[in-house]
């Protein structure tokens, strides 16, 4: 099996790559690339993301036909894809960080700023905070509500359709940090850096 | 609920670490990777290297470290000591680390924070104030803890968040080294000013010291010696403040 994972300059991604090639030993082949036909031809993509969701969007738009060739994955051949961060409010319509900008439009919603209760809460919200499993998703196998996760982030994802957060974490106001629709599936959290809870959401997403 | 943070500082001077575990049967008491998985495997919720190497023909000792750690190591690991440029940070980032903290390039030239934040995100800029009691406040000292700068810490703390750092690492030299405690009035300052998460550093001696770091606004606490010298294991600290009602990951 070959796991993608998409690099399109979006800031540090080698943790993430660090973390699937521990999980995936010799088992699964993990291919780090923005070359579409590698992209194309593989089984399951993930959509790493860091800084702001403005320069992600330009990453994307910056690989000529990359939007393109995620849109044919994930839409039309349906094949698994798991966003990270700010890869999965990129699945927003819109977002609002440094401007509004466009977003892939997979899971209609947006991106805005967390509400921090006039500096009640601290931006960003960094370090380990639990997650609220509020529907059964096929990336928390074996993973017990309320774990520990490690987040960084100011911004949050507002799906319009409640129905695809798997799960929330409270910080200010809850927060939607999993969702699943259908074969695509999204951490606002950082699987990568979250000990070994976090190895085996990749572990169950490798094995989708 | 968001927990509060314990993390255990690692000094690491031309590869090797100097102020290291000393209780535990290591193969190599001097490798940095083996003493981070200790305390990664033991809670810690992140790691920091502090690079001491003095001479330049040694600085690239830690990309090989950082490089090693973070295929062994999957909690955050925060990378400082001689990040001068962009292409440091860079360098540090793809080698693995998830946060580098700038201290004198920060204060020599604030456009390194300004433009590392905008280009890798403010999630991964950490910067770090050596900060020494004078008068009625605070000055920020550069190359580790060497050089007075005659800056305000509060200040510039406060210009350091408008530039875009993603969390503060304020030490007190006046603690540092001596166990008595972390500048509480320091911590509280500077938390209360600030919008970002600040980390205490600099004079933990006793877990109640960890107690009184986080209550003075503190998001995260930073410790070396009570870790090296096995006064404290991670989870013997982190029990301790579960204990006093501190919000911790267990």
């Amino acid at each position: 099996m070959d796991v993608t994972i998409v690099d399109y300059k979006s800031g540090n991604i080698s943790s993430v790559i660090n973390s699937f090639k521990e999980v995936a030993k010799d088992k699964v082949n993990i291919e780090v690339t923005s070359d579409l036909n590698k992209i194309k031809s593989s089984d399951k993509v993930v959509l790493p993301g860091q800084g702001s969701f403005k320069s992600c969007i330009e990453g994307l738009n910056s690989i000529n036909g990359l939007i393109d060739t995620l849109n044919e994955f994930a839409l039309n051949n349906k094949k698994p894809l798991l966003g990270i961060c700010v890869g999965l409010q990129m699945f927003a319509d819109v977002g609002y960080e440094e401007v509004e900008t466009k977003g892939l439009g997979w899971i209609s919603g947006k991106v805005s700023k967390i509400d921090n209760q006039d500096g009640k809460y601290k931006l960003p919200h960094i370090g380990w905070n639990q997650i609220n499993i509020v529907k059964d998703s096929k990336i928390f196998k074996d993973i017990e509500n309320n774990s520990h996760m490690y987040f960084v982030h100011s911004y949050e994802f507002i799906p319009k359709d409640n129905s695809v957060t798997t799960a929330t974490t409270d910080y200010a106001s809850n927060i939607v940090c999993a969702v699943e629709k259908e074969n695509i599936f999204g951490t606002q959290f950082h699987p990568e850096k979250s000990d070994k809870t976090g190895l085996k959401i990749i572990d169950n997403f490798i094995n989708l | 609920m968001l927990k509060n943070r314990i993390i255990p500082c690692l000094d690491v001077k031309n590869g090797r670490v100097v102020k290291g575990i000393n209780f535990v049967d290591l193969k190599d008491a001097g490798d940095p990777v083996e003493q981070a998985k200790i305390y990664s495997d033991g809670g810690a919720d992140e790691i920091c290297f502090l690079d001491i190497t003095a001479s330049n023909e040694n600085r690239d000792t830690i990309y090989e470290v950082v490089d090693k750690t973070s295929k062994k190591c999957f909690v955050p690991l925060t990378v400082g000591g001689g990040v001068r440029s962009i292409d440091d940070i860079n360098k540090l980032l793809n080698c693995g680390a998830d946060k580098v903290s700038i201290n004198t390039a920060a204060v020599q030239n604030a456009k390194v924070v300004e433009d590392s934040s905008r280009k890798f995100g403010s999630q991964c800029i950490v910067v770090a104030i050596d900060a020494k009691r004078k008068d009625d406040g605070w000055e920020i000292f550069t190359h580790g803890g060497r050089n007075p700068t005659g800056i305000n810490a509060l200040e510039f703390a406060s210009k350091m968040e408008k530039c875009g750092a993603g969390e503060l690492l304020v030490t007190s030299m006046d603690k540092d080294g001596t166990q008595s405690g972390y500048d509480i009035e320091l911590m509280q300052k500077i938390s209360s000013m600030v919008n970002i998460p600040v980390i205490a550093s600099g004079g933990v001696g006793t877990l109640d010291h960890l107690v009184d770091g986080i209550k003075s606004g503190a998001s995260a606490v930073l410790a070396a010696s009570i870790f090296h010298y096995g006064t404290y294991s991670v989870n013997e600290a982190k029990q301790y403040l579960a204990s006093k009602d501190i919000p911790v990951r267990i």
